[in-house]
C-alpha cells in the first residue's frame, strides 16, 4: 500500500466577485507515493502543481476527491485534526526568504514545532543542535536570525525544520529554484542522503526538468491541472510519450552548444509538424 | 523579536525630533501625576478677592475669572486631558486590534460582518454623536471618551486588518501551520509582532487627536464643573480675553505641545520602522579584491564595445577591473552566480547605477568613439537598448502598452504619432505576438509574462540599437516560453546584426545563444572564451566547479539506483 493516494483530487478556488464561476486549479488528478519514494511532479506556471503540494498540506480547499494519508483520508480533517498530522506530513517551500520569520532567530524557529508537541525546551535545544548537524550548519547558528544567511543556507534551515518532527512525508515546492546553480546541486544532494538515511518520501515540486531527473523515483507531469503522464523517472525525462512533455524537454536548453544546436532544430521541427 | 525592538528603540533615539517629543511628554505626564505636590492651590477652590490676580508668588501664573489658580488648574487638567484621552485610545485599541486581528486572519463571514460595521461607524459624524451623548448621559467627559474610543476604533481594525492580511501570505505562517502550531499561537507568535509597530504609531496620532476633541468639547461647557481641564480653562479664558488675554495662553500651550508632541513623535516611529526596512540584505561583499585584470582582450577594430578595468564600488569593491569586448553581430554572455558581479557589470555600461555607487572605467570605448561616462544616457534607448529580468516590474501599469511602445520612438526617431504607431504594430507582429491590435490597447496587467517580455524586446529594438544588454531575460520565465523568447531573441539579432550582452547564470541558455562567454566570480572576469571552446575544455577551476554542478547530464535516479 502507498504512503500518500491522491484519487480524482478537485481543486477550486471561489471567483472573484459576486458570482464569478470559480477557477478550478486542480481537474481531477490522481497520484501515488510510496515510503521512501520520491515523486517529482513538474510543470510550468499555473499548471496547478503548487496547489497540488497545498492541498496535500492542508492548504487548498478540496471541493472533489480524496487524499488518503497511510490509508485514511486526510482531505476532509478539520483544522484541529489536521495539526495532528504535522508529525507526519511536512513542508520545504520555494522562497527562503519568506519561508522564515524575519523577526525570529534559527532556534525559536527550528524549536517552535517541537515545543508545541510538550517536549522540554532542553529537549528541544538539544534537538535542535542535533537537526543543524544533519543539515551541515554550524552549531552556533541558532542563536542568529535569517536575515543573516545566504539562500542556500536559509533553505538548509526550511530543511531542518521539516526533519525536526520526524515526518515520512515531505512537501517539497520548488526548494531549490531560488538558489545558485551550485548550491542548487548541493542541497539536492542533502536531500538525497536524508531520504536514504530516513526513508522520508518526497513531494518534488519543480518546474525544472533537470532538477526533477536528478532526485526523483518517479515523474509526474501537469499541465494545466491535469496529469498528462507519468512513469519512472528515466522514462518521462528522455523518452517522454505526452506531445506536452516532449515539448517541456525539447524547451530546456542544454549546456553544451552541439546538443543544444541539434536539440533545438527538433524543437522547431516538432512545432513544424504541429502546425 | 526582541533584537529587532531593541534596534527601533535605538534609532528611535538617534532622532533628534522623538528626543524632543518624549522629554515632553515625559515632562506634562509628570506634572499631572505629580499635581499634588507641584501645586499649592486647589483647582476648584475659588476665591472672590484673587479674581484675575497678576502672577504672584502665591499664584506663579496667576488666577482665572473666579480667582483659581491657573497653575493648580494647568496641572490638575493634564490629569483629566490624559486620562480622558487614555480612556479613548485604549477603547479603540481593545476594539479595533483583535477583530482586525480576527477578520484579518479568519476572513469570511466575520470579516464581512466587521467590515461592514467599520464602514457603518466611520460613516457616523462623531461629534454629532458625542453631543448628543453628553446631552442624555449628562456631563461625562470619561464616558464621552469611551464613545470617541468607539467611533475611532474602526481606524484602527482597517489597518490591524489590512496588516494582517498581508502576513497571512507569507509563506512562514503556511510553514507554522505546517508544524501543527494552533490559530491562537500563530498570531500571538508570527503576527501579533507585525501588528505592533503601525498600532503603536496610529496610537500615537489618535492619542493626539482625542486631546483636541475633549478640549473642544470642555470648551464648549460639555465638561465636567467640578474638575479641571484644559478646555475648561480655555472657556473661563475665552470670557475674559479682553481683560486678561494671557489667561488663553497657558492652556492653548499645553494642548498644542502636547498635540503636537504626540503628531511628531508618530512620525518619527514610522521613520525608525522604515529605516530597519532599508538597513537589510547586502549583497555578498568579494573576498579577493586582487589587482588582477582579467584575461586580456584583443582588439582589431571591428569592435562594437570595448570595456577595460571596469570598477564599481559601494561600500565594497562588487566589480574589480572588468575588460570585455563586443563585436558588432556577437552575443557576449556573461556568466556567474549571485552576487558575482554580472549585473552590476551591465548596468555600469548602461550608466543605470545608483547613485551612492562609484563607478570608474579605464576606458570606454563605443563603435570606435571614446566615450565618455556622461555621454552613455544619450545614447541609451537608441544605440544602446536593455532588456530587463522582470517584465512586469519594467512596464509602467498605468500607461497602455502602445503609449509605452511608441513614447521613445517619437522621442529618439522624431517620428509622427500615426508613423510611431504603424511601426509599433509592425514590431509587436514581428516579435511573434499574434493580436497586436489587442496588445498595443491594453495595459501591462492584462497580458501574460513571455508577452510582456516580447512587448519589451520589441520596445528594446524599436530605435534600432547597435548594442543590445539583456540582464537575465529569461529567468522569470517558463523554459517553453523561454526557447521562443531565446529564438526571437536570436533572429533579431542575426537580423540587425546587433551586439549583445547577455547576463545570465544558466549554461544552456549560454549553449543556445552565445558566440563568447565571460565567466565571472567575485568581480572579476576569470575566463573568457569562443562557447564551444568554454564548454568543451574550460580552464578555469572555478568554470570547471560551475559546469560540473548543471545536472542536465546527471543519470536519472531510477537508473542509478538499478544499476547499484
Amino acid at each position: 500500500m502507498s504512503l500518500l493516494d491522491i484519487d480524482d483530487l478537485v481543486v477550486e478556488y471561489p471567483g472573484k466577485g459576486w458570482r464569478r464561476a470559480p477557477f478550478r486549479a486542480l481537474k481531477g488528478v490522481s497520484l501515488s507515493i510510496g515510503t521512501g519514494e520520491t515523486l517529482g511532479l513538474v510543470g510550468e506556471s499555473g499548471s496547478g502543481k503548487t496547489t497540488l503540494g497545498r492541498a496535500v498540506l492542508g492548504l487548498a480547499p478540496v471541493s472533489g476527491g480524496t487524499i488518503r494519508y497511510d490509508g485514511r483520508v486526510i482531505s476532509t480533517l478539520n483544522r484541529a485534526q489536521r495539526r495532528a498530522l504535522s508529525d507526519e506530513i511536512q513542508v520545504v517551500f520555494q522562497d527562503p526568504y519568506t519561508s522564515l520569520n524575519p523577526a525570529m532567530t534559527v532556534e525559536d524557529i527550528l524549536t517552535e514545532p517541537l515545543l508545541v508537541t510538550g517536549v522540554s525546551r532542553v529537549e528541544a535545544e538539544r534537538r535542535v543542535r542535533d537537526l543543524l548537524d544533519q543539515v551541515r550548519l554550524p552549531a552556533d547558528a541558532g542563536q542568529r536570525l535569517p536575515r543573516e544567511f545566504s539562500g542556500g543556507q536559509r533553505q538548509r534551515i526550511a530543511i531542518a525544520r521539516a526533519l525536526s518532527r520526524d515526518p515520512r512525508l515531505i512537501v517539497c515546492d520548488e526548494p531549490v529554484s531560488a538558489l545558485d546553480l551550485s548550491t542548487q546541486s548541493r542541497v539536492l544532494d542533502l536531500f538525497i542522503e536524508i531520504q536514504e538515511r530516513t526513508g522520508v518520501a518526497y513531494l518534488f515540486i519543480t518546474h525544472d526538468l533537470a532538477v526533477v531527473r536528478h532526485i526523483s523515483h518517479r515523474v509526474a507531469v501537469m499541465y494545466r491541472g491535469e496529469i498528462v503522464e507519468t512513469g519512472d523517472a528515466a522514462t518521462v525525462t528522455q523518452n517522454p510519450e505526452h506531445p506536452y512533455t516532449r515539448r517541456l524537454l525539447l524547451a530546456a536548453p542544454v549546456p553544451d552548444p552541439e546538443r543544444q544546436a541539434r536539440r533545438r532544430a527538433e524543437r522547431l521541427a516538432l512545432l513544424e509538424g504541429r502546425a | 523579536m526582541s533584537e529587532r525592538r531593541q534596534g527601533l528603540t535605538r534609532r528611535l533615539l538617534r532622532d533628534p525630533v522623538a528626543i524632543v517629543c518624549l522629554a515632553v511628554l515625559g515632562l506634562i505626564v509628570l506634572a499631572s501625576v505629580l499635581a499634588p505636590l507641584l501645586a499649592s492651590h486647589d483647582p476648584n477652590t475659588s476665591s472672590l478677592q484673587d479674581t484675575l490676580a497678576p502672577p504672584s508668588g502665591d499664584h506663579p501664573l496667576g488666577a482665572d475669572g473666579v480667582g483659581r489658580d491657573v497653575l493648580a488648574r494647568l496641572l490638575y487638567g493634564g490629569r483629566t486631558s490624559l486620562l480622558g484621552a487614555l480612556v479613548a485610545v485604549a477603547v479603540a485599541v481593545a476594539l479595533g486590534v483583535p477583530t482586525g486581528l480576527i477578520a484579518g486572519y479568519y476572513r469570511r463571514g466575520f470579516d464581512a460582518v466587521a467590515s461592514w460595521t467599520a464602514n457603518l461607524l466611520m460613516a457616523i459624524p462623531a461629534i454629532v454623536v458625542l453631543l448628543v451623548v453628553l446631552a442624555v448621559v449628562g456631563q461625562n467627559m470619561y464616558l464621552a471618551m469611551v464613545v470617541f474610543g468607539l467611533l475611532m476604533a474602526p481606524g484602527v481594525y482597517r489597518l490591524i486588518r489590512a496588516s494582517v492580511t498581508s502576513v497571512r501570505e507569507e509563506l512562514y505562517v503556511d510553514a507554522a501551520r505546517v508544524s501543527g502550531l494552533g490559530d491562537a499561537r500563530i498570531m500571538r507568535r508570527h503576527i501579533l509582532p507585525v501588528v505592533i509597530a503601525p498600532t503603536v504609531i496610529q496610537a500615537a496620532q489618535m492619542f493626539g487627536l482625542a486631546i483636541v476633541i475633549q478640549s473642544g468639547l470642555e470648551f464648549l461647557g460639555l465638561g465636567s464643573a467640578s474638575e479641571a481641564s484644559w478646555g475648561a480653562m480655555l472657556n473661563d479664558a475665552f470670557a475674559n480675553i479682553y481683560t486678561k488675554p494671557i489667561l488663553l495662553l497657558w492652556p492653548g500651550l499645553a494642548v498644542a505641545l502636547t498635540v503636537a508632541a504626540f503628531g511628531l513623535l508618530g512620525n518619527a516611529l514610522r521613520d525608525a520602522l522604515n529605516g530597519s526596512r532599508r538597513a537589510s540584505n547586502k549583497a555578498p561583499a568579494p573576498t579577493t579584491p586582487a589587482a588582477m585584470a582579467g584575461p586580456a582582450i584583443h582588439i582589431d577594430g571591428d569592435e562594437l564595445l570595448v570595456v577595460r578595468d571596469l570598477r564599481v564600488a559601494y561600500d565594497q569593491e562588487v566589480v574589480g577591473g572588468v575588460s570585455l569586448a563586443v563585436r558588432r553581430g556577437e552575443v557576449l554572455g556573461l556568466v556567474g552566480e549571485s552576487g558575482s558581479g554580472k549585473t552590476q557589470t551591465a548596468f555600469a555600461i548602461l550608466g543605470l547605477l545608483p547613485p551612492e555607487a562609484r563607478v570608474s572605467s579605464g576606458q570606454l570605448l563605443f563603435d570606435g568613439q571614446q566615450l565618455s561616462r556622461a555621454a552613455v544616457p544619450k545614447l541609451r534607448g537608441r544605440r544602446i537598448a536593455y532588456v530587463p529580468q522582470e517584465p512586469m516590474s519594467n512596464l509602467d501599469p498605468s500607461f497602455r502598452i502602445g503609449a509605452q511602445l511608441t513614447e521613445p520612438m517619437r522621442r529618439h526617431l522624431k517620428l509622427s504619432r500615426a508613423a510611431a504607431r504603424r511601426k509599433a504594430l509592425d514590431l509587436l507582429a514581428r516579435v511573434g505576438i499574434e493580436d497586436p491590435e489587442r496588445v498595443y490597447s491594453s495595459y501591462p496587467h492584462q497580458i501574460s509574462g513571455g508577452m510582456a517580455q516580447r512587448v519589451l524586446i520589441a520596445g528594446a529594438v524599436s530605435c534600432d540599437p547597435d548594442l543590445l544588454i539583456a540582464d537575465e531575460p529569461t529567468t522569470a520565465l517558463d523554459v517553453t516560453v523561454q526557447a521562443e523568447v531565446l529564438d526571437l531573441m536570436r533572429s533579431l539579432q542575426s537580423e540587425r546584426r546587433m551586439g549583445m550582452i547577455l547576463v545570465t547564470h544558466n549554461f544552456g541558455v549560454v549553449a543556445d545563444i552565445c558566440d563568447r562567454v565571460a565567466v565571472m566570480q567575485t568581480g572579476q572576469i576569470v575566463e573568457s572564451a569562443p562557447v564551444a571552446e568554454l564548454f568543451a575544455n574550460p580552464q578555469h577551476p572555478y568554470t570547471r566547479m560551475l559546469l560540473d554542478s548543471t545536472l542536465e547530464d546527471s543519470a536519472p535516479r531510477t537508473r542509478q539506483e538499478e544499476m547499484a
